[in-house]
């Protein structure tokens, strides 16, 4: 009972739920309507910000070979690191993913999606006192597009031609149309720096709601409240501490004993564990990023279609979800884009485990013997076992899978990308079309199902600079049953992310965008004395 | 990962009289190499008059040829790892353009003998170069986990050691009684349980159930003493149960191997009480292996502790090789690599020297 109070009162204050869901769901629990509507002020009240604080996360990812330079940010750590102290010209909505103003007011395409023109806000300051100016933000996204940079943010930047001025605006010339440049914009490396960074890319001199006191890396970073921020909406507590710790069973003690107010990356085995601790609240959030099995479809036996559909169909999803997230995820369908994606093309028929069919295609394509699957643990968390899961539920469609598992040191390098079958993962990307260029135009770095349909690669061009949304939605939905129905993506899950943190912790914002409300997490919430 | 210490160097059999050898080291040449007529004379002589300087001259030498040898070692190692450091560093975001960037802005297109002499030409004049993934200068970075490291290896000393011996000679006293019988259950109980389970239950009990212990056991630049030897008791705590039993039972061996020879009988006959008879005239002739064990110890408490680090979250060496070697940061792991390296050499050198001035005997090998 007071659980299920507990959960409906959450919901209020995740914004999930209004006032009339919340009475109508608590009557129909027999919660009295006074008491229901008491509840929901009360929740509703605890809305209220509160400012002041120390707050402390225990993360993941860090390394003592951590770049201090923005360019070069790859681990989950410093991805919270460059939130608290930088600002992009665009940020994604939490809950829509579309495109809101950051330190870019206001933007406009021309009439092709070829040419954009940037606002630029005024009277923004960096940490060091200097005034942000459109000069800062040219030589920004320079430092990020020149060919010989090491930025992560190289392939987001490929399609921009030219970067210059017009008086206070700034002027993207793209190689083509993409009606989804803002979104590139908000690229995790992009953080604006003074004289983009050219003088000193390790400074860590920013706009961000927090200045950085002390950096060690691999070990620790602490931040003070920046006063001149620009934006009121954030930036709730006074000093933020962030511990590397990257044993898993570390970070559950150090929340359960309150030594921190936030964890990051949950192990699903342990998650129901760490639910029982009374002062600790456990933080799933969908997302984007999704499990995968890939087969090169132009690699024998691979390249027959009714083999690869016989293994689609012999993917048993909703065990996966249950036994390899412990029920922390949604199944997949076997192209990469779910429900978070603005146009997602809804109504296409889940696929499901089905022995009987995959048998008939995997009799169809004249294949036999079996059927090698490379995996390690390095590719999602619990891979290994996800891949034995799969060999039982095909052995029951009469397809045989002989598991390899492949040191998880070097199978970047060695596996992922270059054997015709294996286990891997994906995060997400900002948009559709970002997603489908990164993996599934034919001749993507990362193609790694060996997908080359030249219509594909045709209809996917012709979306990116469509104005028309509806005609846009369309194009993905075709788009999308390629990829399911003649690809090399066997898609089974997309995980959840699961973080926890103390109960004292309020106000978490559940971003479809990545994980850790999307590295903002230190900036968005407050602590509850 | 094997718990305790019992890495590195083979020990000896632990029989007093015998010259303590160390396999990093072994065999010593029996004659020391004759340079030439005058230059093997002298040798001889000084040889004769000092041999204690003659063989620390002589270790010296050859702890700098291991030192050769251990770079070539780890760089051939980190050579024959799958992926190099632009495709690790990059891992699943690596795009041709980007590894191509960084391998030509370090050189790694270069053949691997150029790279090395390159290297080592650097580390001669003591310089370590700059490491690749951060851009920090490697020596700064060192300094300040070597520090940490040895802070907590030098507190797990303090207390294991006195402690061990002490165990041991108790041990010794009451030898088949039930003092002996409960030292040893315990310490067989410490070395059988693998170190991070012995961290984890510590934090379960003293962190999260009585909350009197602190963790996580991060040590950072403005931390006062009282709060970096706080945040430590934990890490100390296990990395003291985990070297304990081994020392204690050497020690314990070593002494009741001696308790049985005639001088130990004659001091009984006299009447001596038995903790003076282990304290005077057993123990230092058992010291030999007993020294042999703590230096081993010693630097299983520096080098082996990874683990430890990473439970406890503790920025030490352990912790920073192994972010090292997992991208691939040649110039950082051959740093670590030879810090250790002499780390075990010198601890051994001293082991062996301290036996020598415990027992002449030793000072000429038949």
């Amino acid at each position: 009972m007071s659980d299920y109070k507990d959960y409906l009162t959450r919901q209020v204050m995740l914004g999930k739920m209004n006032r009339r869901e919340f009475l109508g769901r608590a009557a129909a629990f027999g919660i009295a309507a006074s008491t229901a509507s008491t509840l929901f002020a009360t929740s509703a009240a605890a809305q209220e910000p509160k400012r002041g604080g120390h707050l402390k996360l225990g993360l993941e990812g860090a390394a003592a070979t951590d770049s201090k330079d923005p360019a070069k940010a790859l681990s989950q750590f410093m991805f919270v690191v460059g939130r608290n102290w930088g600002d992009m010209l665009v940020e994604s909505h939490p809950t829509t993913g579309a495109p809101v103003p950051a330190l870019a007011e206001s933007w406009e395409p021309s009439a092709d999606a070829a040419t954009w023109t940037f606002t630029i806000r005024k009277g923004v300051k960096f940490h060091d006192g200097k005034e942000l100016t459109v000069d800062d933000v040219i030589k920004t996204l320079q430092r990020h597009t020149d060919d010989k940079s090491e930025s992560g943010a190289l392939g987001v930047m490929k399609s921009i031609k030219e970067i210059k001025s017009d008086g206070d605006k700034l002027v993207l010339t793209l190689t083509e149309g993409n009606a989804d440049l803002p979104l590139l914009l908000t690229d995790y490396h992009l953080i604006i720096q003074p004289n983009g960074g050219l003088d000193n890319p390790d400074a860590m001199i920013g706009t961000g709601p927090y200045k950085v006191a002390s950096f060690e890396p691999g070990v620790r970073a602490t931040f003070e409240k920046n006063a001149d921020d620009w934006r009121t909406d954030r930036g709730f507590v006074d000093t933020i501490e962030l511990i590397a710790m990257n044993d898993a069973t570390a970070r559950i003690a150090a929340l359960s004993s309150g030594q921190v107010h936030y964890i990051n990356r949950v192990d699903p085995k342990t998650v129901n564990l760490l639910k029982r601790a009374p002062t600790v609240e456990i933080l799933n959030t969908s997302g984007r990023g999704h499990y995968v099995f890939i087969m090169h479809c132009n690699t024998a036996p691979f390249d027959n279609n009714d083999l690869r559909m016989a293994l689609k169909y012999a993917m048993d999803r909703e065990t996966m979800v249950q036994r390899i997230l412990g029920g922390y995820g949604k199944v997949g369908n076997d192209f990469p884009i779910n429900d978070t994606y603005a146009l997602f093309p809804e109504g296409i028929e889940q696929r499901a485990y089905d022995p009987d069919k995959a048998a008939f295609h995997y009799k169809k394509s004249g294949h036999s013997g079996p059927v090698l699957l490379r995996t390690s643990d390095v590719a999602f968390p619990g891979a290994v076992d996800a891949a034995v899961l799969y060999q039982e539920s095909a052995k029951k469609a009469g397809i045989e899978i002989e598991v390899k598992r492949e040191p998880g040191d070097g199978y970047w390098t060695n596996v992922w990308n270059v054997q015709p079958f294996s286990t891997s993962y994906w995060g997400g990307r900002p948009t559709q079309d970002q997603m489908y260029s990164t993996a599934y135009l034919s001749n993507a770095d990362w193609n790694d199902t060996r997908f080359q349909r030249p219509e594909f690669d045709k209809l996917l061009l012709e979306a990116r600079s469509e104005l028309d949304e509806a005609k846009r939605k369309e194009m993905y939905r075709t788009m999308a049953m390629m990829v399911r129905d003649e690809g090399g993506l066997i898609l089974p899950m997309f995980n959840d992310f699961v973080n926890a943190s103390t109960k004292q912790v309020k106000g978490y914002v559940h971003d479809i965008g990545n994980d850790m409300s999307n590295g903002y997490v230190a900036t968005r919430v407050w602590l509850e004395a | 990962m094997e718990s305790g210490p019992m890495t590195g160097p083979v020990l000896t059999d632990g029989t007093a009289g015998e010259p303590p050898r160390s396999a990093d080291l072994s065999g010593m040449p029996a004659k020391p190499n004759p340079t030439g007529e005058i230059g093997g004379t002298f040798w001889r002589r000084f040889v004769f008059r000092r041999p204690l300087a003659a063989l620390i001259l002589k270790r010296l030498g050859l702890s700098v040829g291991l030192l050769f040898a251990v770079s070539l070692m780890i760089f051939g190692g980190i050579e024959a790892l799958p992926g190099d450091f632009a495709t690790t560093y990059l891992g699943q975001s690596a795009t041709p353009q980007a590894v191509e960037n960084i391998r030509k802005d370090l050189g790694l297109d270069r053949p691997w003998s150029e790279r090395y002499l390159n290297w080592l030409g650097g580390a001669v004049q003591g310089d370590f170069g700059t490491s690749w993934a951060s851009k920090n200068s490697v020596s700064e970075q060192i300094g300040n986990r070597l520090g940490n490291s040895l802070f907590l290896a030098f507190f797990a000393a303090l207390i294991s050691v006195p402690l061990a011996v002490g165990l041991g000679m108790l041990a010794v006293q009451f030898r088949n009684r039930m003092p002996d019988k409960i030292i040893n259950v315990i310490s067989l109980a410490a070395i059988s349980l693998p170190e991070f389970f012995i961290g984890y239950l510590l934090i379960m009990f003293f962190a999260v159930k009585l909350g009197v212990a602190t963790f996580p056991a991060t040590v950072y630049e403005s931390m006062s003493l009282t709060e970096r030897l706080s945040a430590i008791a934990l890490p100390v705590a296990t990395l003291v149960l985990v070297v304990l039993a081994h020392m204690m039972r050497m020690t314990r061996a070593a002494i009741l191997n001696v308790m049985s020879s005639a001088y130990v009988e004659t001091a009984e006959l006299k009447g001596l009480g038995m903790f003076r008879i282990i304290a005077r005239h057993a123990a230092p002739n058992a010291v030999a292996p007993v020294i042999n064990v703590i230096a081993l110890n010693l630097a299983y408490l520096v080098v082996g502790v990874v683990v430890v680090e990473v439970v406890f979250v503790y920025p030490g060496m352990g912790q920073y090789m192994v972010d090292a070697v997992t991208v691939r940061d040649m110039p950082v792991v051959q740093a670590c690599g030879l810090i250790f390296a002499a780390f075990y050499i010198f601890l051994n050198m001293a082991a062996d020297i301290l036996a020598i001035l415990a027992n002449p005997r030793l000072r000429h090998p038949r």
